[in-house]
């Protein structure tokens, strides 16, 4: 008897605690972009407040002056949203299209030095944005690409292409042979075989490859910051410096512009989440 | 007859042609010009060679060496720190019966942070005057307000706070979709032998986790350079150098300074410490994958 209730004791403290860790995780995952969002909508004044107010109230007076225009204080925030969805959906189609190529060869085709091209190309993936931004923003001033959508959809491209490469790889090795081989005897060529065959079944990794691909260049700073100059390819996390200056931040402007910034990421991650994680695990160890 | 290119040749053609002109050929510019005294604003100093003199001037200085310490503790701390969070949160979830895929959702959520967004993010909230755990503490009844961000030590908890709170989530999905993978017949053959808890996560489960723990860890290295958007933003480095990182110094003598000769030969040891992470945890990826018979 008394074994028992010690026991259902115990256990008792076993499933408190793990409620309560449970909590406490989840709550610091969603206070900070929380505190961002009611941040947004309240007005400068009673951010600013000391002592601090702790009941909100409500205002769209950022979200006003941040689609208002350049003209009012506020931030191109129109040309930003369109550089950044121009340049982060062109650069993540042509790397899911060139990566997907890449990991079809690394997974079907042997040949010489193969696991010596693989990690080639994911170490060219690890060099540091700021070592690379040096030079590539000498170069591209050279060549007359700084500040065109076209540089930094190239180098996103690059960025992104040796972990697509990584993630198809892993999901074309699943695919057994003989399922293509089956369609070219039934009379489909190679490029047949993979569009109606192949590429179906490994589907769900394209999209992990690709969500990880729009994510890379939708938040990417380190190099944006140094390629852009002007509203004319300035991506969003390259204005959100624009709420900053010399000694003050506007910070409900810059939560405003945050919230514009997640959302499509969030609603996009939401959509495929299932694929995502699928997509990480498969390519990476089965891969 | 033309000699036909084999076919995987003509696949992998498009990655390495963007992979070189992106990448390789301006590193080896940059290799170039590491060996020159180049400064942005005087172009000819770039056919001046000095040889491994910049090399020899940042290898002597005290400053690029408490950067490059700095920058080898932060990210020693932060990863082992992420990887054991990351484990914890993982099996805590994967003991939930209800609403396990909402939660699983919420910790997706910080993976779509941009880390610049991050980095505002906290500095926002660890801000002396007005941020979120200031006026907390001062609601509490606590008169001082912290200077979290100006106080040296202070600044490098809060920035790796922010740093942590952004990549754990990495590292928990991965071991979670681990332990969703787990055959579950060694952990009943286990307990029926008497094994207590702790030795059967001991011996069975964290072996079979250790893929998914490499996968994370080498995902991780791919991009450790992310906290440079973090620091730069949440302190630029200060206060008076004490949240240096290599990556900050490094853009502060390229651009502010525009000794871009000298931050080029810092951005190689940059990136052979990128390159170092990245194969060591890639060989103890393909280590730990032979082990369980999933290479290929």
């Amino acid at each position: 008897m008394d074994r028992n209730k010690t026991h259902r004791n115990r256990r008792r403290v076993l499933k408190g605690l793990h409620f309560f860790g449970l909590f406490l995780v989840m709550s610091i995952i969603c206070i900070p972009g929380l505190w961002i969002i009611l941040n947004s909508f309240r007005p400068t004044v009673e951010i600013m407040a000391k002592p601090p107010v702790w009941r909100p109230s409500f205002t769209l007076e950022h979200y006003r002056a941040m689609f208002g225009g350049a003209g009012q204080g506020g931030v191109p925030v129109f040309s930003y949203l369109w550089n950044s969805i121009v340049i982060s959906v062109t650069s993540t189609l042509i790397a899911v299209l060139i990566g997907m190529s890449g990991g079809y060869a690394f997974a079907r085709y042997r040949f010489k030095g193969k696991s010596g091209y693989f990690v080639g190309l994911m170490l060219f993936r690890a060099v540091p944005g700021v070592a690379l931004s040096l030079p590539l923003f000498i170069v591209f001033a050279k060549v007359g690409i700084i500040d065109t959508h076209f540089g930094l959809i190239l180098v996103y491209v690059a960025m992104n292409v040796p972990f697509t490469i990584w993630l198809t790889d892993g999901f074309f090795r699943q695919i057994p042979k003989e399922l293509h081989e089956a369609a070219e005897i039934d009379g489909c060529t190679r490029w047949q075989a993979f569009w109606k065959v192949e590429f179906p079944v490994a589907r769900s990794g394209v999209a992990s490859a690709a969500i990880f691909a729009f994510l890379t260049s939708w938040n990417e700073f380190a190099l944006a910051s140094q390629l852009t100059r002007s509203v004319d390819s300035k991506t969003m996390p390259v204005g959100l410096l624009d709420f900053t200056a010399e000694f003050t931040i506007n910070w409900g402007g810059m939560c405003a512009l945050a919230v514009l910034m997640i959302l499509p990421a969030l609603i996009l991650t939401f959509i495929v989440q299932k694929h995502l994680i699928a997509g990480l695990t498969f390519g990476g160890v089965k891969g | 007859m033309r000699r036909r290119l084999p076919e995987w040749f003509v696949l992998l053609l498009p990655a390495f042609v963007v992979v070189a002109a992106v990448v390789l050929i301006p590193l080896l510019f940059s290799l170039y010009s590491s060996f020159t005294p180049y400064k942005l604003t005087r172009p000819s100093t770039l056919w001046t060679w000095i040889g491994e003199r910049n090399y020899e001037r940042i290898l002597t200085d005290w400053k690029f060496w408490a950067a490059f310490g700095r920058t080898v503790l932060f990210l020693t701390i932060a990863l082992n720190l992420e990887l054991l969070f990351g484990l914890g949160i993982a099996l805590m979830v994967n003991k939930v019966t209800r609403g396990q895929r909402t939660l699983r959702t919420v910790l997706m959520f910080p993976m779509m942070f941009s880390p610049i967004l991050v980095g505002f993010q906290f500095k926002f909230i660890f801000n002396d005057n007005v941020g979120l755990v200031n006026n907390v503490l001062q609601s509490l009844g606590s008169d001082a307000a912290l200077p979290w961000l100006v106080d040296g030590n202070l600044a490098m908890f809060s920035i790796l706070f922010a740093e942590i709170w952004m990549s754990t989530s990495v590292f928990a999905i991965l071991i979670l979709a681990g332990l969703f993978a787990m055959p579950r017949d060694p952990l009943e053959a286990a307990k029926v032998d008497g094994c207590t808890p702790w030795q059967s996560f001991r011996h069975i489960t964290l072996p079979f986790l250790m893929p998914f723990i490499y996968i994370a860890m080498t995902i991780r290295s791919l991009d450790v350079a992310r906290a440079y958007d973090i620091v730069q933003i949440m302190t630029g480095g200060g206060p008076a150098r004490r949240t240096e990182l290599l990556w900050t110094l490094m853009s502060r003598t390229g651009y502010v300074d525009a000794k871009m000769g000298l931050a080029n030969a810092m951005g190689y040891v940059s990136i052979l410490l990128s390159i170092a992470f990245t194969i060591f945890f890639f060989r103890k990826l393909s280590a730990a994958r032979a082990e369980l018979g999933m290479g290929g």
